[in-house]
């Protein structure tokens, strides 16, 4: 565990942790007695959570690296598109700078788990070769490609949650859930704001069928089995409205193939 | 309690197969109907799907006034199924009161407002009917529950919102919360494909409450806490903590006594 490096995390995440940590920190210079209140207050008692999770299980240390990186890819993202002036319209504003909040905590969340494990912040290219040249340059780009991230996020995470259940790796998943459906808040209101701008109502906060765009993001989640059966027509309603009332997995490989062309 | 969740995998294939038989008529209350036509059908025959349907629309007649058990003492149940009827419960809350909402619209709904919780009431029928139709050929499936909505004023845009926001907030903190107890694999992931719907749910809906705010993931919300900080971590909260929440929504007294909810 580098502390110092996760206090660096945490300036950028939580003043008010922040404020805590100084706190706690000149009690604990002051006096021998402010060790325990340190440990009580302060980020150390987060990496001391999951000292013990040296016990967790590989795949589920495999699983925290995976999302880290995904965390950077999107806080990377806002980060750069929150700072950029111009970009984001006003009466938006108060939105992306909560998704951003939320990636930077997810990552300060991720590295103290993972500690000297954790791996190296790749870098990034928000135009994915040149693909997408407006991802920071244009509000619908910025907007397009923070949809696409967030639907990712919330199918990567669910992929993941069978790899997280074993006995001690529970704690584990239940952040995971936890950040899961955060994902998904995120998601929902990219995608409103995109059908928005954009005067397509069809896109909706929820998934129908597996229209969307990139493809690979949305293949799919057509699917209609759920439980191992065909459920189409389940309650009388339509295709679109089953499809919209699950969200699909995505593998690790297939989320791989999506997110490399961001990669510098 | 995994030789219980092949089981009920089992026997929800065995009842999907008859998914056009017994899956139609349930937009208003059908899901307790249904639920009580079904354990009688199944402990009956398992066969002559066929009539099904017919008495499915028989039954409706005769148990048009009777919503569900008034006053009576459910218990969840044990296991995997205990947690599938946990979540079964919920869905038939948020899928009768969207039912409710759409049925009768507050002054003023816009037809924004109205394709989204037309959109919503859908989705959470659709989460009940599949609960339902994995739960009752175990045999364990709890009944249609008597619901109050007396607490709602169904002509007041805050009160429809504001109650959606409760139950969807309320929805995805049980279902984060639900998700270590589950001891099948697929279970969990069936659960995670729905939990996200109702986040997304639950965005939506603080989004039409406050556009463009930061409330669709508000600070007073994704608050959970680790070590006393914040992380934007969603709630994830016991189903101990979330039947007594939800209880006042039901006439029927809701019990998890089995050790899976201790």
């Amino acid at each position: 565990m580098n502390i110092f490096k996760l206090i660096e995390d945490i300036k950028q995440v939580d003043a008010e942790a922040l404020d805590r940590l100084e706190f706690a920190s000149r009690r604990s210079f002051m006096s021998s007695l402010g060790t325990k209140l340190m440990a009580a207050a302060t980020p150390v008692a987060l990496a001391s959570v999951f000292n013990k999770a040296f016990a967790f299980t590989p795949g589920a240390i495999e699983v925290l690296k995976f999302a880290l990186t995904l965390e950077y890819l999107e806080d990377e993202f806002y980060k750069a598109g929150n700072a950029k002036a111009g970009l984001i319209p006003d009466m938006y504003k108060p939105v992306f700078a909560q998704i951003g909040k939320h990636e930077s905590q997810h990552v300060a969340f991720l590295e103290s788990a993972l500690g000297a494990a954790a791996p190296a912040k790749p870098n990034f290219d928000f135009t994915a070769k040149g693909t997408l040249p407006d991802s920071l340059n244009t509000f619908d780009g910025f907007v397009f490609l923070s949809h696409a991230f967030e639907d990712t996020g919330v199918r990567a995470y669910k992929g993941q949650a069978g790899n997280l259940m074993a006995a001690e790796d529970k704690p584990l998943l239940e952040y995971a859930l936890q950040i899961h459906s955060v994902e998904a808040r995120h998601a929902a209101v990219a995608r409103k704001i995109l059908g928005t701008i954009r005067n397509r109502p069809e896109i909706k906060p929820w998934i129908t069928l597996n229209e969307g765009s990139p493809a690979a993001v949305y293949a799919g989640e057509d699917n209609t089995v759920q439980g191992g059966v065909d459920i189409n027509g389940i309650a009388g309603k339509s295709k679109e409205a089953v499809t919209e009332a699950f969200d699909e997995i995505l593998t690790k490989e297939a989320v791989f193939a999506i997110v490399t062309p961001f990669l510098a | 309690m995994l030789s219980d969740g092949r089981r009920v995998l089992n026997n929800l294939f065995t009842a999907m197969n008859k998914k056009n038989n017994f899956m139609t008529n349930s937009d208003l209350r059908g899901g307790q109907m249904l639920t009580r036509v079904n354990r009688r059908y199944f402990l009956r025959s398992a066969g002559v799907a066929t009539t099904l349907g017919v008495f499915v629309l028989g039954a409706c007649k005769d148990h048009d006034i009777v919503p569900g058990i008034d006053g009576a003492t459910v218990d969840l149940g044990e296991g995997d199924v205990g947690i599938l009827n946990y979540a079964y419960a919920l869905e038939q809350l948020e899928a009768a009161f969207y039912t409710e909402a759409v049925a009768k619209p507050y002054a003023g709904m816009t037809d924004m407002e109205m394709r989204m919780l037309t959109d919503i009431r859908d989705h959470e029928i659709i989460h009940r009917d599949f609960f339902q139709a994995a739960l009752t050929p175990t045999g364990m499936i709890i009944p249609g529950l008597a619901l109050d909505f007396s607490s709602v004023d169904f002509s007041s845009r805050a009160s429809v919102l504001g109650t959606a926001k409760v139950l969807e907030d309320t929805g995805v903190a049980a279902y984060n919360g639900a998700g270590k107890l589950i001891t099948t694999p697929d279970y969990l992931v069936l659960a995670g494909k729905i939990v996200s719907v109702e986040a997304r749910h639950a965005a939506a809906i603080r989004d039409l409450l406050m556009p463009n705010t930061t409330s669709f993931a508000g600070d007073d919300i994704v608050d959970a806490q680790v070590n006393g900080m914040m992380f934007g971590l969603d709630r994830a909260t016991p189903p101990k903590q979330i039947l007594p929440a939800v209880q006042p929504f039901f006439k029927t007294t809701l019990t998890a006594n089995a050790s899976v909810f201790q």
